[in-house]
């Protein structure tokens, strides 16, 4: 069995809190225990309201919105199942930037009586820029339009006219109704016309494969393990999880940024030593030469290397309320490294409901711009398009402490 | 991705597991393990074992203790301590309520889940812990559905959902400011489901309250609760001896049991299997209102 991370997209009123929770429900993931406490807290249309299922925070369910992603779990014989429950609004942008780092697949909302509109714009730029490898559009609320195919049909041919421009390689379509359930876990009666698949079919079914065929060997050093006993006196292991690609015991290593070289001698975990390692395995790894690795550092196979570069370009999405401005100083974290940064300039903002790149002085919260930045040392790293693992940052305000943007490097 | 989803399920969880253990170590100065006895901090030991040996924990076990804990939980906790050679530190709830800190509840249902939090605060300044690393998992209750992996908490140990910072990818930021300090769920993404399935592949020990046995019972709101002399009893209570075993393992003031067979790992993956009410649906603490759980975590508690 495999895991499958998805985030869920749409507008506030789309439903998606419904629809997760039509999922947990009739895939039977609901223990009676939670289902009483939401049959407690009152119905609507008759109907208990499923979306309290997931709306975890007093506030949200005071306000009926999603403020912060919740993330639900349930799986089937086939997979399980982790839910990055997203919010719509757009002051929500920066939380579900944090929902889809994660996710191998977006549901995207759609109301079939509004069709495309600036929200679904902006979900599905920010799942372009986040690169998430499947789309699944699904078009909600068919009750409300008679199950038209008519409708779901021209909706569907008017958002793939305009993820034309986007980044998106797979995109499916499905009607469905989440407050009845049509389409959800089981077929629906009502849609004679859909040959497809369920939504939970199709999320069980999809063949979950690579950005890239052979991703290059990447791992980051994390902590030094050195026992320092009488059993384990000369033992020096690299710990870290291996982010991309193989690493075999006799491979030869360079530890970036230093360009020291060496060989692997052995890579051990807890149950015993192991002749080669995959990501997204958490290993310790011993060298051939007692050579300077700390954390942050990269072991990458020798003619494999990566960029290594103190001056970056990147796409950021700003999640501070105090705005970026150029000339300002960070710190960035990428992979396990922490090196101080300015951001140079900011070359455009991206009008995220459009596309339209406008110039402008400074970032505002939840807006996304391509910058440039310069940092203190040099950093390893591989386009965000290449390896999300290595071309991924933050920046935190050393002031504050804060998160204040997330990064994918070109 | 392809690599990815080669592991399986449990292999990935435990890999996002250890890789988040190795990053408290690496972030966080004086980093603690919140140890409690239950299966949950029981399987963090384990992962710890797995994320620095040969080295030794960079953290000590806590484990605050009501006074309230069932024997066989604190024995489990001893020889866990002796076994890995790392090092335990217990404190006291009775001290906290000794010294005036802490009111203990009154009426039928005493609880001493709630003043526990004074206990750990305590401890965290006693120790100037940056980190404790806990057990708790999104699947056990909708709050903490919505808790990041590093939660950070401000001075007075307290959790605002509304003020939480963005947390992307596997990039964890632990920098916070003298006073304040960050919880960490490494198992966040597990499910009681995999915890289990997780025991039985490791073969990890459990103490013995998981596993059905006979014991002295009374019903207390549809639940089954164990006789202790923590619990008052009246005549209205009718003292029963049931086949039991615990889903859960908290105080005995506030954890039932469940009436079951099960006697080994794979009865108990059988069972939970099948189970219609969730783990913590055992639990009074959390019975009490709405927002039991998001309200405790504002106020310190876990």
């Amino acid at each position: 069995m495999d895991i499958l991370r998805f985030i869920t997209a749409g507008s506030v009123d789309d439903g998606k809190s419904t629809l997760i929770g039509r999922l947990l429900y009739d895939s039977k993931s609901i223990f009676q225990d939670q289902l009483e406490a939401i049959e407690k807290a009152g119905q609507v249309n008759g109907q208990i309201n499923l979306a309290l299922l997931t709306d975890g925070l007093k506030a949200e369910r005071e306000q009926g919105i999603t403020i912060d992603v919740a993330y639900k779990y349930f799986s089937t014989p086939k997979r399980k199942f982790i839910i990055a429950d997203a919010p719509g609004h757009v002051q929500y942008t920066r939380n579900m930037v944090t929902g889809a780092s994660n996710s191998d697949l977006a549901i995207i909302l759609i109301d079939a009586r509004k069709g495309v509109i600036e929200q679904t714009y902006r979900h599905s730029y920010i799942v372009s820029l986040l690169r998430i490898p499947y789309v699944v559009v699904c078009i909600n609320k068919m009750d409300l339009v008679d199950f038209s195919e008519e409708v779901f049909l021209n909706i569907q041919k008017q958002y793939l006219e305009f993820a034309k421009d986007l980044d998106l390689k797979s995109i499916h379509f499905l009607p469905i109704s989440a407050l009845n359930g049509d389409n959800v876990v089981d077929l629906s009666a009502s849609m004679p016309w859909w040959k497809g698949k369920s939504l939970l079919g199709f999320l069980e079914d999809i063949e979950l494969h690579t950005e890239e065929e052979s991703p290059a060997p990447r791992f980051p050093v994390q902590n030094v393990i050195r026992p320092q006993t009488t059993e384990y006196h000369d033992y020096r292991g690299y710990a870290g999880q291996i982010r991309s690609g193989h690493f075999t015991v006799g491979d030869s290593i360079t530890v970036l940024p230093s360009g020291l070289k060496s060989k692997i001698k052995a890579i051990d975990t807890y149950a015993g030593s192991v002749n080669s390692a995959y990501a997204p395995m958490s290993v310790a790894i011993r060298l051939e030469d007692e050579i300077d690795v700390s954390r942050g550092d990269m072991l990458v196979v020798t003619g494999q290397e990566p960029t290594t570069s103190q001056d970056l370009e990147a796409h950021i999405c700003w999640m501070d309320q105090k705005p970026m401005t150029p000339g300002s100083k960070y710190l960035l974290r990428q992979t396990t490294n922490a090196v101080k940064a300015s951001i140079r300039s900011l070359e455009y903002r991206v009008e995220t409901s459009t596309h339209e790149k406008k110039e402008q002085t400074s970032l505002a919260l939840n807006e996304i711009g391509k910058v440039t930045i310069r940092t203190a040392k040099p950093v390893a790293y591989d386009p965000y398009s290449k390896i999300r693992g290595t071309g991924s940052f933050v920046l935190v305000d050393e002031g504050t402490n804060q998160t204040v943007a997330a990064g994918m490097l070109l | 991705m392809t690599d990815l989803h080669r592991l399986s399920h449990l292999d990935q969880l435990e890999s996002e597991a250890i890789y988040i253990l190795r990053e408290v170590a690496a972030q966080f100065e004086r980093p603690a393990l919140l140890f409690s006895g239950g299966k949950d901090s029981i399987c963090l030991v384990h992962l710890a074992l797995k994320a620095f040996r040969p080295g030794k924990f960079p953290f000590p076990l806590v484990h605050i203790d009501t006074g309230h804990n069932f024997d066989e939980a604190l024995k489990f906790r001893d020889d866990l301590a002796e076994r890995t050679g790392e090092k335990l530190i217990v404190r006291y709830v009775q001290d906290s309520i000794d010294q005036g800190k802490a009111v203990e509840e009154k009426g039928k249902f005493p609880s001493r889940n709630a003043i526990q939090a004074v206990t750990l605060l305590d401890t965290i300044a006693e120790f100037k812990f940056d980190a404790c690393i806990g057990g708790a998992r999104r699947d056990e209750e909708k709050a903490r559905a919505k808790e990041r992996i590093f939660s950070v908490r401000d001075e007075f140990g307290s959790w605002d959902p509304k003020l939480q910072r963005p947390e992307l990818w596997n990039i964890y930021n632990g920098k916070i400011h003298v006073g304040e300090n960050v919880r960490v769920f490494p198992i966040s993404n597990w499910t009681e489901l995999d915890v289990w399935e997780y025991i039985r592949k490791e073969k990890i020990e459990l103490p013995s309250l998981y596993f059905s046995h006979r014991r002295e019972i009374v019903w207390r709101e549809d639940l089954v609760f164990p006789v202790s002399k923590f619990i008052s009893l009246d005549n209205s209570d009718k003292v029963e001896t049931r086949t039991v075993r615990f889903r859960t393992v908290g105080d005995m003031t506030c954890t039932a049991a469940v009436e079951s067979e099960a006697n080994s790992i794979d009865d108990i993956i059988r069972e939970i299997q099948v189970s219609r009410t969730t783990e913590r649906g055992s639990r009074l603490d959390d019975k009490r209102s709405e927002a039991a759980m998001e309200d405790r975590k504002k106020g310190g508690y876990f």
